[in-house]
């Protein structure tokens, strides 16, 4: 072989190496959903109320994992559904959630998640009614949680019923749902709080631990508490 | 030690100085004064602390191989030092240094502390971990599997580590059952810690009580401990465990009797609601085992018969 034509096989290798080490920096270590924000406009510490809505599918169609459970969040100035599970909040302030439930039902692994914690007035609202636990193993009844161990929030989310046919197309706007209220006052300590799903939801992986489950921006993420 | 000899060009000996005595000299203190510091200054210090019986055991472990440590360290720093200063290479000086063929007395003295340094440890070790012969008990707290080789005198509390990605929950069998988040210990009396795990692999690590058992799913690992004293305490999971393992921690407390009595009471009543969505306290809850999961989950479609969540065609199933 030339010398012109080593030199040019060798800028070659090189650069298709760095654009790999590129790629997995760029796709595994930096690419993450995006954040949405409540916290904006809002005064910290002042007991101020903030409106977060979500909603979890039985599917996620918007992603490359269209078979995988999900969260969506969504956009308090555009009112769109963001495919994320990162949002952001002001610390001291009283946050309403509302989730609906549009996935089917999945056995808790530990009842005593049935039970609801870390909520104003201990209990959620399962469409407008006030619910202090909700057992998994008496029938179709939890679909996920929403839990925050940091503040010790824990609420089991109710689902349509069995035979219901579930939302196909994700984010859902129609179909069957289960709409779930509940209150909680933010931390007044700043920080990244994770949060998480504790039903396990990960199907195709072993006992449901994996994928989903495990991923941010799908059954986990974060709750910024900012200032 | 003998003084060192050397042979000059025309064959008669120098007498050196006693390298090996001067050394011993300099170590001796030195040594000395260092396992009296390690022992008793920064020895009541030292982890885990002298909150129960078994921090208390694993303090004096680590003291004790400390105290053995130190001189062993001394001894190479200042051996070190010693050759950097006194054989150092000298302006003028171009010789090799005298031929080596092996010192008997200096190699016989090696292998001899080295040998009993580390089979006093061994013995040592061996009789701390199982606590042999001690009316009363210490040992090291540590998981001892489903059965325990040796228990604590009288009827232990019972309280069952659930640990769940990311979370570890308490369940007390003798106080109907209850499960919770907060782990609250009374001060004085024997604890059971019955860990086990509903999912992967971790690790309960209540530190400053000297307690660390692996948490495994189907295993029920016993570890023993007494409280002295009234504190916080800090439980880590610490078996790396998924996304959020650095983040499974919580903090509990040990209180007197009383105060522990009057929680327990407390709590069992106000979370019979929940309680009685629990499976019976069982050492474990394998799903296969536990007739209300699967149960549960034959009726909504999922898994089953096999006791498992998802059904064997599902993809990455084992």
């Amino acid at each position: 072989m030339s010398l012109p034509a080593r030199v040019v096989t060798l800028a070659l290798a090189f650069l298709a190496v760095a654009a790999v080490a590129a790629f997995v920096v760029i796709h595994y270590f930096l690419g993450s959903p995006s954040t949405v924000d409540y916290a904006s406009g809002v005064t910290a510490d002042t007991g101020a109320t903030v409106h977060v809505v979500m909603q979890e599918d039985p599917q996620n169609t918007v992603s490359t994992h269209p078979d995988w459970v999900s969260y969506f969040i969504q956009d308090p100035k555009t009112h769109a559904w963001v495919h994320t599970t990162l949002f952001k909040v002001p610390a001291g302030s009283k946050i309403d959630m509302t989730i609906y439930g549009y996935d089917g039902c999945t056995p808790l692994r530990n009842q005593y998640f049935g039970g609801v914690t870390g909520t104003i007035g201990g209990v959620e609202y399962v469409n407008g009614k006030p619910v202090k636990e909700i057992n998994s193993w008496s029938g179709c009844n939890v679909g996920h949680t929403f839990s925050i161990p940091g503040i010790n929030l824990n609420v089991p989310m109710a689902t349509p019923s069995l035979t219901a046919s579930l939302c196909g197309t994700s984010p859902c706007t129609s179909g069957p749902h289960e709409t779930v209220t509940f209150s909680f006052m933010s931390p007044r300590t700043k920080g990244v709080y994770f949060w998480q799903c504790r039903v396990p939801c990960g199907g195709g992986f072993i006992d449901g631990f994996g994928g989903p489950m495990q991923t941010i921006g799908f059954m986990t993420g974060n709750m910024e508490v900012v200032s | 030690m003998a003084a060192s000899v050397a042979e000059d060009p025309q064959g008669s000996e120098q007498v050196g100085p006693n390298h090996g005595l001067r050394i011993f000299l300099i170590w001796l203190p030195i040594s000395v004064a260092a396992d009296l510091l390690l022992y008793f200054v920064y020895g009541p210090h030292m982890p885990p602390g002298q909150m129960s019986d078994s921090a208390v055991s694993q303090q004096f472990d680590i003291k004790i191989m400390s105290v053995l440590a130190a001189p062993v360290m001394a001894f190479v720093l200042v051996f070190m030092a010693y050759s950097v200063i006194v054989w150092r290479h000298r302006d003028g000086d171009d010789e090799d240094g005298p031929p080596i063929f092996g010192h008997a007395r200096i190699q016989a003295t090696w292998i001899t502390v080295t040998a009993v340094i580390v089979l006093f440890l061994a013995g040592f070790g061996t009789y701390e971990l199982g606590a042999f012969g001690q009316s009363s008990f210490a040992g090291a707290g540590a998981g001892e599997g489903p059965s325990p080789i040796w228990k604590p005198d009288g009827t232990p509390l019972q309280v069952q580590v659930i640990a769940q990605q990311w979370r570890f929950t308490y369940r007390y069998p003798q106080f109907g059952g209850f499960e919770t988040t907060d782990l609250i210990l009374p001060v004085g009396e024997p604890i059971q810690f019955n860990v086990t795990s509903l999912d992967v692999i971790h690790d309960f690590w209540a530190y400053q009580l000297g307690v660390k058992a692996d948490a495994n799913p189907g295993v029920n690992n016993v570890a023993y401990t007494t409280a002295k004293q009234t504190g916080n305490v800090t439980v880590r999971c610490d078996e790396l465990c998924g996304l959020w393992h650095g983040a499974m921690f919580n903090f509990g407390k040990v209180v007197p009797v009383a105060a522990f009595r009057s929680w327990a009471t407390k709590t069992e009543a106000q979370l019979t609601a929940v309680t009685k969505m629990l499976p019976p306290y069982s050492t474990t809850y394998d799903p296969t085992v536990v007739p209300q999961i699967n149960k549960a989950m034959a009726k909504q479609g999922i898994g089953g018969a096999n006791g498992y969540y998802y059904p064997p065609n599902d993809p990455v199933q084992p």
